[in-house]
């Protein structure tokens, strides 16, 4: 009892020599197929040098083009020439020339001859399964495709649109349910006969002629109606990518091929000398009764696939520039925008620094420079404070500071005297924390020792840009984590609020905050706003200040009862 | 993209190929080994002047990654460089005495000779002190790349420039021909480049590293560009635009995903800075044959006569393209 190869060939004649030798060495007999498109000349010198190996045969050459009904017109000669010309055989492998046995063929023997009656072969059915690239699952079953999807896909996307148009659908064959898989499968002579010599095979294959991809369906959906034990897996590893080519195997795979206990990995690549040395010498390793586990390599190549499908989040770079609401993450972290706390706090950023422990900036979108923490000049990836580099593009400064930073908590400071451009970037970015105290930018104002008409000028200025900046937080669109109070309304309670936000950044253990930032002396402020109203200037953010308010201080916490223990 | 801008757009592409078509009168052939070019070999493209010191590297360098062939315009080299370069026996070189400015910075030059030898090879085009870095070159030739990129009907292949410095004065160490330049340029920034969509050819423009940080921080605008597209399957009909920045049809530009994803990318790494560079500075304001009036060359004198020292505290060592593919300055797609 043997297994037979069935081997479909069309490049690397020379790597399909070797394991077409390979597997006659175990015993095996081999018949191969090679594509006509491979020029005669190649072809008969490909014969001539495997002449002299008795088990090896070669079977009618068809054209096989990526997904034509060849590749299946060339597995049923190979398999008939197969079935007759060596009626030991109880298993028929179909592999590829770039099939590579990574386990001694003698295992495969055995581990098939334990297993007289399975057919191993993928298959199911196509509202299940997730695979299909390009959209058409049940519709490459019930449409003409007469257009080649490689070559010709506009005609071959507006032939599929008008068939959807008219509404036109084929009739599958009776007792046909389609399934669709792997198109490297191992099956019995049992079931592989019963499909090639079932009486109504004309009409199987005058079906099949036009379904779409017919190497993944053919015998995936007839062995359905005659194996009586159906494994519905590939004893072939060969994973996909997105756009549904096989992932390749280098020299630096090897561990994971070894490791990875599977019979026979696709595709290797031509020139991926270590491999064919190592699984091809004949220092295999020794008999291990194990099943193929593919697992790591599976992870590895899914991996490699969303790479390519979703990215990392918040990364801008050569080969990654979103458009717009595909980000899939417009920064790579949280980070918090605080506006108006510096004005009313003495000293909000060291107090922000122990309580959250995370890196507190100044105003990094200030006109003069990017003020980083502790007053550096350059920041994680030599990120350079000048205002002019930043103004140049802020976005581009603000998602590489976060970039820059993964892992580390981003705080820093704005309000209207910075660059007005990066508010509506906060804005849009669900990772971004912003809060406001509406109005406290008159603080400084109120305590500076300048002349009131400077006064009055730059607080109408300042208001007007933050009455911006507000509506713009405000928008419909805005998917920042928004918190705005009015300075009245946040110095009513400000321990509140602080708590709030420390919590949601929560870096620390989440506990009543034990020291409050110190506020400003605000006694006299009220007769501050008080005068701009009588210059004709209303400022309405701070809300409603009482004309002559009792001095306010943070409220300190309750003490707590503390016990002592011996 | 309207129908009369892909129109303007392929006359431009006509006027670059016509241009180069004249332009190869400029080029006279030292040792043309062009004969023994085999149909899947993997070509390389350069312009050089007086580069000496660095060719026995480079050569080195792209050999072991399995470059078959190198095609290399000489300008007016005096330094022995282009004696050098006719003894290689995978070398085929032309001089030329012509303006570098007048042949468009050396593109026109090469559009020529990729147009007459490059159609249908995998073409890499890089100068003197560029090291290309793609994903799996320590373990994979280039061979693999291109295959991949064949298997995936991809035609272009993007690769960022990042600018090596050394830590400390840049003419502190001096290098030795042969010697490999990352030995002592071996700095680079990490993270801040700023990247913006050219409208009218597709690409990316991208800006920052050290020389944005330390030379152009009154005109960000000014900063030279760092996308390059260096390694393409060539065709006759296409024409480089602008240096390697981006070229036509602008399909070929197309080497960034804008769905989120990311695709396959590499690096440049530019040793420009070693202690050679103050002299060559120097030479090139002279000649005044560099982009834009060689304002680069201008702000580089000016920055490196105060401070040559372009190290920072957060710069970073480099190790290997794994290092740069975690910083996300390159990716592997969904090469695995």
């Amino acid at each position: 009892m043997s297994v037979g190869i069935v081997m479909l060939v069309h490049t690397a004649l020379g790597r399909a020599e070797q394991v077409a030798r390979h597997w006659t060495r175990a015993g095996c007999p081999v018949v191969i197929h090679v594509d006509r498109k491979v020029p005669q000349r190649a072809f008969a010198a490909f014969r001539e040098a495997l002449a002299d190996d008795g088990l090896i045969r070669f079977s009618r050459r068809h054209t096989c083009n990526w997904g034509s009904w060849a590749l299946v017109r060339a597995s049923q000669d190979a398999s008939e020439l197969m079935l007759s010309a060596h009626p030991e055989v109880r298993h028929v492998y179909l592999a590829s020339g770039s099939c590579l046995p990574l386990r001694p063929v003698e295992e495969l023997i055995a581990y098939l001859e334990e297993r007289p009656r399975t057919d191993f072969i993928e298959s199911a059915t196509t509202a299940d399964v997730p695979w299909t690239v390009g959209g058409l699952d049940e519709e490459r079953f019930t449409m003409h495709f007469p257009f080649s999807w490689r070559r010709q896909r506009y005609l071959f996307d507006r032939f599929v649109e008008l068939q959807r148009a008219v509404g036109y659908r084929r009739r599958i064959p009776e007792g046909l349910t389609p399934h669709m898989g792997s198109q490297w499968w191992c099956l019995t002579r049992q079931t592989l006969s019963a499909i090639l010599q079932d009486p109504r095979r004309a009409a199987h294959d005058r079906y099949f002629r036009s379904v779409w991809i017919p190497d993944e369906s053919y015998f995936q959906t007839l062995a359905r109606l005659y194996s009586t034990n159906i494994e519905s897996r590939s004893l072939t590893l060969s994973k996909f990518d997105f756009q549904g080519k096989p992932h390749i195997f280098y020299d630096d795979h090897l561990q994971l091929l070894r490791r990875s206990d599977c019979f026979v990995a696709r595709k290797i690549w031509p020139h991926a000398e270590r491999l064919y040395q190592v699984f091809l010498g004949e220092g295999a390793r020794g008999a291990s009764a194990t099943e193929p586990n593919p697992g790591k390599i599976d992870r590895i190549f899914a991996k490699a696939v969303e790479r390519r499908t979703r990215g990392r989040a918040g990364l801008y770079m050569q080969s990654r520039f979103p458009n717009h609401g595909w980000e899939n993450g417009r920064t790579a972290g949280k980070y918090s925008v605080f506006q108006g706390f510096t004005e009313l706090f003495q000293d909000f950023e060291p107090w922000l620094a122990r309580a959250t422990g995370a890196q507190v900036h100044g105003h990094l979108y200030a006109p003069e420079r990017a003020e980083f923490v502790n007053g550096q000049r350059i920041l994680n990836g030599a990120l350079a404070d000048s205002a002019a580099l930043r103004d140049y593009n802020p976005r581009a400064f603000l998602t590489n500071l976060v970039w820059n930073t993964r892992g580390e908590r981003q705080c820093f400071q704005y309000g209207p005297h910075d660059n007005p451009k990066i508010n509506w970037h906060f804005a849009q970015d669900p990772n971004a924390q912003i809060s406001v105290i509406s109005g406290a930018w008159a603080v400084p104002l109120f305590q500076s020792n300048r002349d009131f008409a400077d006064l009055r000028t730059e607080a109408a200025a300042l208001q007007k840009i933050e009455a911006k900046m507000l509506d713009e937080l405000r928008s419909p669109d805005a998917k920042a984590r928004i918190r705005i109070w009015t300075m009245a309304e946040f110095i009513e309670a400000p321990m509140e609020p602080l708590q709030i936000i420390i919590d949601e950044i929560g870096q620390r253990a989440t506990r009543r905050l034990a020291e409050a930032p110190r506020l400003a002396d605000l006694s006299g402020f009220g007769q501050f706003l008080q005068n701009l109203k009588n210059q004709g200037m209303h400022p309405y953010l701070m809300g409603d200040f009482p004309v002559d308010p009792a001095p306010r201080h943070g409220q300190r916490p309750a003490r707590k009862p503390y016990l002592v223990r011996k | 993209m309207g129908v009369w801008q892909s129109y303007r757009l392929r006359l431009q592409r006509r006027r670059w190929r016509i241009r180069a078509f004249r332009k190869r009168r400029d080029l006279r052939a030292i040792a043309n080994r062009t004969d023994r070019i085999n149909p899947s070999d993997i070509l390389l493209f350069s312009t050089q002047r007086n580069e000496a010191l660095r060719l026995p590297y480079f050569l080195k360098y792209y050999r072991e990654m399995g470059v078959d062939h190198f095609l290399i315009v000489d300008n007016d080299s005096t330094d022995g460089s282009l004696d050098y370069l006719a003894d290689q026996p995978d070398v085929s070189v032309w001089t030329t005495p012509k303006s570098y400015k007048r042949a468009r910075f050396g593109v026109d030059w090469l559009n020529w000779l990729q147009m007459k030898h490059g159609h249908g090879h995998w073409c890499l085009v890089v100068d003197p002190d560029e090291l290309f870095l793609y994903p799996f070159c320590d373990t994979r030739p280039i061979r693999a790349l291109t295959d991949w990129l064949d298997a995936s009907s991809i035609k272009s292949f993007g690769a960022m420039l990042l600018d090596m410095y050394p830590k400390g004065r840049i003419d502190a160490e001096p290098y030795a021909p042969g010697q490999d330049p990352l030995e002592i340029a071996s700095w680079f920034d990490a993270g801040n480049y700023a990247i913006t969509r050219n409208p009218k050819f597709g690409n990316l423009w991208i800006q920052g590293g050290p020389r944005a940080r330390m030379f152009f921080t009154e005109e960000p605008a000014r900063a030279p560009a760092l996308n390059k597209i260096p390694l393409v399957k060539w065709d006759r009909r296409y024409a480089y635009v602008s240096s390697t920045h981006n070229l036509l049809p602008r399909g070929l530009n197309l080497v960034y995903d804008e769905w989120g994803g990311e695709k396959a990318s590499g690096i440049l790494l530019h040793t420009k800075f070693l202690d050679t560079f103050s002299a060559k500075a120097e030479e090139e304001l002279d000649r005044r044959q560099h982009y834009g009036g060689s304002k680069e060359y201008l702000a580089y004198a000016d920055g490196l006569k105060d401070n040559p020292d372009l190290w920072c505290k957060w710069s970073e060592k480099y190790i290997n393209w794994r290092q740069l593919e975690i910083l996300g300055l390159m990716s592997k797609g969904n090469w695995a």
